[in-house]
C-alpha cells in the first residue's frame, strides 16, 4: 500500500508553452548560477572567520546545471553555544543558498526525517551538537539509498521493509467488551518498550553492512519492528509462530552477522543487534518444538 | 488526476483516525500529506490522553473539568462528545497494540494532570503521542489505505458562491515534492482537514517546523471563519534554548517549579494555593513570567523544574524520555540537576470553526484536531485532552464525511441570527494586498465539481509557474523571520494594545514584503524552497487573524490577558471571536458560546486552583 509514485496524467499543454516556460526557467538557472559565484566568493570572506563552523556540504540536483555531478560546497556559519548540525544546515540555507535542501521537521529527535551521515557517522542532524564534531564537518546523505536532491534520500525501499514484517497488531485474544482493556504486565511493557521507540529514521539501515550488499534482507528496522510484535504478550503464540516466519525467511534474521552497527548508530538507543539475536533463538527455540 | 469518495489532508492522530473511520464507513479514501505519517508531530506529544475509565470517575466530571478549564469559551456540546467517547477511544488504542504504562494488575496506567479532578491521564512513558501516532498508522498500513505522501496541498477547490454556506469543497490540489507535478484529488463525498497546528508563527515554540497552519490558512481564503485565533496555548515549561517540550507529566508524578531565590513559587507567592505547579497551564505560565519580571527569574530568562526528588527509577519508569531530551537538548542530566524552562507557545486552541462533527459552513469540507475548533478546549486547553481530541473528533469526522450514523449536530457552524458584527480599531488595513484574486479559488463560472477541480489545478499550476519564474526579490525566510519575531515579542503571554497594533503594522509590512517573495531553488525536484514560500503566506494570514482577535477580545480569559482588562467580562465575551476572508480583507464578527450540556448547564465559577 502507501506510497504512489504516479506520473502525471498526459499532460495537454502545447509545445510553444514549454518551450517558453523552459526558456523562462533556462534564464533563471543561470542567474543561479551567478548568484553562485557571489556565493563562492562570500564564503571565501566567510572562511577568514575563526569564529564559524565550517561545513562541507553534499550536493547534488538533476536538474540544476553545476549541481548535477555531486560536489560538496563549503559553508562557514557562526557558532552559538548549543547550536546542532540541523541548525547549522538551516543557517546555511536561509542565509546562503535557499536551495539547500534537506529534511526535518520536529528538531526533537521524534519525527526521524533528519538522518544525516555527519563526519562518517549516520545521525540525526538535530540531535548532534556542533561543538563534538572535528572541522570541517562533513554533512552527507544517508550512505546505501538513492539520492534524490542534496541531503535527500528516497526512503521507499526503506517503508516497503518495514510494510513487509505485518507491522501492525494482530490479537487472538481481544476482550469482548469495548472498554474491556486487554491486560499487559508490566515485566512484559519493559520487554517491548525500547523497540517501540523507533522513528523510522533509517539511520541502522544506512549503516548495516549486510542490508548494503542484499537489497532484500529486511534489515534492523523491520526486524526490530517484527520484535516489538513477536514479544508482545497480548498477540498470543499461534500469532508469534506466525511472526517468526516472517522473520525466518531467507532474507531474515539469519543474514544479521552481529556487526552491532545498527546499534551503535540509533539515536533511540534501540539494542538492534540483541533483539534480532533473541529473535534467532526464538526461532530455533520454535522450531526444535516441530521436531 | 486523483478519484475518491474522502481526501484526507495530513496524516498525523487526527488525520490517521479520521480515514480509518471513513473507511470503516465504507469509504474510498487516500491521505495526503505533505510529510510521511510517522514523520507527524502527534509524535511529539508527550504526556497522555484523559479518560474516564475508573471507578470514582466519569464523563460528567471530565466534561465539567474542561468546561472550566476552558475558561467558559468551549461548547458543551463539543466538551461532552469528547468526555463521552474519549474512554472507548483510549481503549480501542489499546484494541489495537498500543503500548500504554501498565498498572500491577496488567490495567492501563493513569496519572494526574493539571486542572482536573481525577487522575484521568492514561500514558505510554512521556512518549505517548509517538505510540499513538505509530499505533494509528500501524492501522492504516493494515487496512490498505492510501497514502500520498510528500504531496504538499496548495489549495481546496471550492465553488466560488457569495455566501461561504453556498459553497461547496470538491477536492483539493497538491504539489508532490519528488517531481514538482501538480496534480489534483477529488473528493466525491468529503476532505477532511487535519494539517494540525500553527506554531510557526512563533519563534519559540514546542511545534514542528512543519507546523505552518496551511489548513487554516486555506479553509480561511474558501470563506470558513476562523474561531477564538487569539487562544493561543503556552506551555509552562519548554526548554529555554531550543522550545523543546518538558511533559505536563513531570508535574503531574510530583515536579516542583523555582525561582532564582529557590522559592516554590507557585505557593509561596500565591499563584495557585490549592493545586500549585498542578494549576491550568496559563495559570503556570503567567506565574513564571511574572517571576521573570519581578527579577527572579534565573538568567533573567527562565524558572527551574525539579524532579530529582522522585527518584530514579520512578523517572526511569514514567519519564525516561524527558532525561534524554534535556540531555540532548539543555545539556542538563534531570536526575542530578534541575532542568531550566520557560513558556513556550504550544497548541493552536481556536481554529477552523466546526460543530462536533468536525464540519464547516462549506458543504463536504470537515476539520479535526489541533487546526480544527470544535471548540472543546476554548480559551485553555487542559493537559492531557489533546491526543483524546484527535480520535474522537477524528472518528466521528471521518464517519460522517463517508456517510456513516450520526446525531443532528448541536453547535451550529457559519453566520447565524445570534451572530453579531464585530469591530477592530486596525493602525494599518488588514488583509491581501492583492484583491484579484479569487475568494474561493474554484471560480463562479464552474458549474460542476469537475470544473470547480479543473479551475483549481489551473490556477495552482500558475500559482507555483508565477512563483518559480520569479528572478529576484526577498526571500521566504527574511519574511517569515519577521513575522516570528513580531507575534513572539508582541503577541505573546502578555498583551497590550500598543503591541498588538504593532504588531499588525509588521505584518501588513511582511504582506507587502511577500509581494516581491521570490524562489531561489528553479528546480522541480525536491523543492522545499517553493513549499516554505508558500507556507510563509499562509502563516501570513494567520498571524493577522491571531492578532486580529487579541486586539478584539478586552478581556482577561484563559489564555488570553490583556493588561487594561485585568477580569474576565462575562456579560460581554462569553462570545467567539470569528474572523472570515471577505473579499480580499479579514472581517470580524462573534458568536455565543454554548454553555447547555445534555444534563446541566456549564455556568462559569471563578475559576481558582
Amino acid at each position: 500500500m502507501s506510497t504512489q509514485r504516479q506520473q502525471p496524467e498526459t499532460e495537454t499543454e502545447s509545445t510553444e508553452t514549454e518551450t517558453a516556460q523552459d526558456r523562462r526557467l533556462e534564464k533563471k538557472r543561470q542567474r543561479a548560477a551567478e548568484r553562485e559565484r557571489a556565493r563562492v566568493e562570500a564564503e571565501e570572506r566567510a572562511a577568514a572567520d575563526a569564529e564559524r563552523y565550517h561545513l562541507k556540504v553534499f550536493r547534488y540536483d538533476p536538474e540544476v546545471e553545476g549541481k548535477q555531478e555531486p560536489r560538496f560546497d563549503d559553508f562557514h556559519v557562526p557558532y552559538e553555544p548549543g547550536m546542532t548540525v540541523l541548525d547549522a544546515l538551516i543557517y546555511a540555507r536561509d542565509q546562503f543558498d535557499a536551495s539547500l535542501t534537506f529534511r526535518h521537521s520536529c528538531r526533537q529527535a521524534i519525527c526521524g526525517s533528519d538522518a544525516l551521515f555527519v563526519n562518517g557517522s549516520q545521525r540525526l542532524g538535530c540531535q548532534t551538537q556542533l561543538s563534538d564534531l572535528d572541522q570541517p564537518v562533513r554533512i552527507e546523505p544517508l550512505p546505501h539509498s538513492e539520492v534524490v536532491k542534496d541531503l535527500v534520500v528516497d526512503m521507499e525501499h526503506f517503508y516497503d521493509q518495514m510494510e513487509a514484517v505485518e507491522p501492525y497488531f494482530q490479537t487472538e485474544n481481544r476482550p469482548e467488551g469495548e472498554l474491556e482493556e486487554q491486560r499487559q504486565s508490566r515485566e512484559n511493557r519493559e520487554k517491548i518498550k525500547k523497540s517501540t521507540r523507533c522513528i523510522w529514521c533509517g539511520a541502522c539501515m544506512s549503516s548495516c553492512n549486510i542490508a548494503a550488499g542484499d537489497n532484500e534482507y529486511l534489515g534492523p528496522a523491520a526486524i526490530n519492528k517484527a520484535y516489538r510484535f513477536a514479544m508482545d504478550e497480548r498477540e498470543g503464540e499461534n500469532v508469534k509462530q506466525r511472526r517468526l516466519e516472517i522473520i525466518e525467511q531467507e532474507h531474515g534474521v539469519w543474514r544479521c552477522q552481529t556487526q552491532f552497527s545498527c546499534t551503535e548508530v540509533c539515536p533511540k538507543d534501540i539494542p538492534l543487534t540483541e533483539h534480532i539475536q533473541e529473535l534467532k533463538r526464538e526461532a530455533v527455540k520454535s522450531n526444535l518444538k516441530f521436531w | 488526476m486523483h478519484e475518491y469518495d474522502v481526501i484526507v489532508v495530513g496524516a498525523g492522530g487526527a488525520g490517521l483516525r479520521a480515514a480509518i473511520a471513513a473507511q470503516e464507513a465504507g469509504a474510498d479514501v487516500a491521505m495526503v500529506t505533505k510529510l510521511h505519517p510517522v514523520r507527524s508531530h502527534t509524535g511529539a506529544a508527550e504526556g497522555g490522553i484523559n479518560a474516564a475509565l475508573r471507578e470514582g470517575d466519569d464523563w460528567e466530571l471530565h466534561a465539567y473539568d474542561t468546561m472550566k478549564g476552558s475558561d467558559y469559551l468551549a461548547d458543551a456540546p463539543a466538551a461532552e462528545a469528547l468526555t463521552q467517547e474519549s474512554p472507548k477511544e483510549a481503549i480501542q488504542l489499546e484494541h489495537w497494540g498500543m503500548a500504554f504504562s501498565r498498572e500491577d494488575d496488567g490495567t492501563v496506567s493513569q496519572r494526574p494532570f493539571g486542572g482536573l479532578s481525577f487522575p484521568r491521564t492514561t500514558y505510554a512513558g512521556a512518549e505517548t503521542g509517538h505510540h499513538l501516532l505509530h499505533t494509528l498508522y500501524e492501522q492504516v498500513v493494515k487496512r490498505g489505505i492510501e497514502v500520498f505522501d510528500e504531496w504538499y496541498v496548495l489549495n481546496l477547490a471550492v465553488s466560488d458562491e457569495d455566501d461561504p454556506a453556498d459553497r461547496r469543497c470538491h477536492g483539493v490540489v497538491a504539489y508532490e515534492t519528488a517531481t514538482g507535478n501538480v496534480d489534483a484529488f477529488t473528493a466525491r463525498d468529503g476532505v477532511i482537514l487535519a494539517t494540525g497546528g500553527l506554531g510557526q508563527v512563533y519563534d519559540h515554540t514546542t511545534n514542528a517546523v512543519a507546523n505552518t497552519g496551511d489548513g487554516v490558512a486555506m479553509a480561511y481564503r474558501a470563506g470558513v471563519p476562523a474561531e477564538d485565533m487569539e487562544m493561543i496555548q503556552f506551555h509552562p515549561t519548554t526548554l529555554p534554548s531550543t522550545g523543546v517540550l518538558i511533559s505536563e507529566g513531570v508535574r503531574g508524578e510530583g515536579g516542583i517549579l523555582y525561582n532564582d531565590d529557590g522559592e516554590r513559587f507557585m505557593f509561596e507567592n500565591g499563584y495557585a494555593n490549592n493545586d500549585g505547579e498542578l494549576a491550568s497551564r496559563d495559570v503556570v505560565s503567567r506565574a513564571e513570567l511574572t517571576e521573570v519580571n519581578e527579577g527572579r527569574g534565573i538568567e533573567d530568562e527562565y524558572v527551574h523544574l525539579d524532579m530529582r526528588h522522585l527518584g530514579e527509577e520512578r523517572i526511569v519508569d514514567r519519564l525516561e524520555n524527558i532525561l534524554h531530551l534535556a540531555e540532548d537538548f539543555e545539556g542538563v542530566d534531570g536526575l542530578e540537576e534541575p532542568m531550566p524552562v520557560k513558556p513556550g507557545q504550544h497548541y493552536a486552541m481556536g481554529g477552523i470553526e466546526t460543530d462536533e462533527y468536525g464540519q464547516t459552513c462549506v458543504d463536504g469540507l470537515y476539520a479535526v484536531g489541533e487546526c480544527a475548533c470544535a471548540s472543546v478546549h476554548g480559551a485553555n486547553r487542559l493537559g492531557g485532552n489533546a491526543l483524546p481530541e484527535l480520535t474522537v473528533f477524528g472518528k466521528r469526522a471521518g464517519t460522517h464525511a463517508a456517510g456513516g450514523d450520526t446525531e443532528e449536530p448541536r453547535v451550529t457552524v457559519g453566520w447565524t441570527d445570534d451572530s453579531e458584527d464585530g469591530d477592530v480599531d486596525s493602525p494599518v488595513t488588514l488583509g491581501e494586498p492583492w484583491t484579484t484574486e479569487a475568494v474561493a479559488d474554484g471560480g463562479a463560472a464552474a458549474k460542476t465539481g469537475e470544473a470547480v477541480v479543473e479551475r483549481t489545478l489551473e490556477r495552482e499550476r500558475e500559482r507555483v509557474e508565477r512563483l518559480l519564474e520569479r528572478d529576484e526579490g526577498t526571500q521566504h525566510a527574511e519574511i517569515r523571520a519577521s513575522v516570528q519575531h513580531t507575534m513572539t515579542k508582541n503577541v505573546n503571554v502578555f498583551r497590550e494594545e500598543d503591541a498588538l497594533k504593532e504588531a499588525l503594522v509588521d505584518i501588513r509590512a511582511a504582506r507587502e514584503r511577500y509581494r516581491d517573495v521570490y524562489v531561489a531553488d528553479p528546480s522541480s525536484t525536491y523543492n522545499t524552497d517553493l513549499i516554505q514560500t508558500i507556507e510563509t503566506r499562509n502563516l501570513l494570514d494567520i498571524a493577522e487573524v491571531i492578532t486580529m482577535g487579541a486586539l478584539a477580545r478586552e478581556e482577561f480569559r484563559g489564555a488570553h490577558w490583556r493588561k487594561k482588562h485585568q477580569e474576565r467580562k462575562d456579560d460581554e465575551w462569553l462570545k467567539h471571536t470569528m474572523v472570515s476572508w471577505s473579499d480580499g480583507a479579514p472581517e470580524l464578527w462573534y458568536k455565543p458560546v454554548v454553555l447547555e450540556g445534555q444534563n446541566q448547564t456549564y455556568e462559569p465559577k471563578e475559576r481558582s486552583y
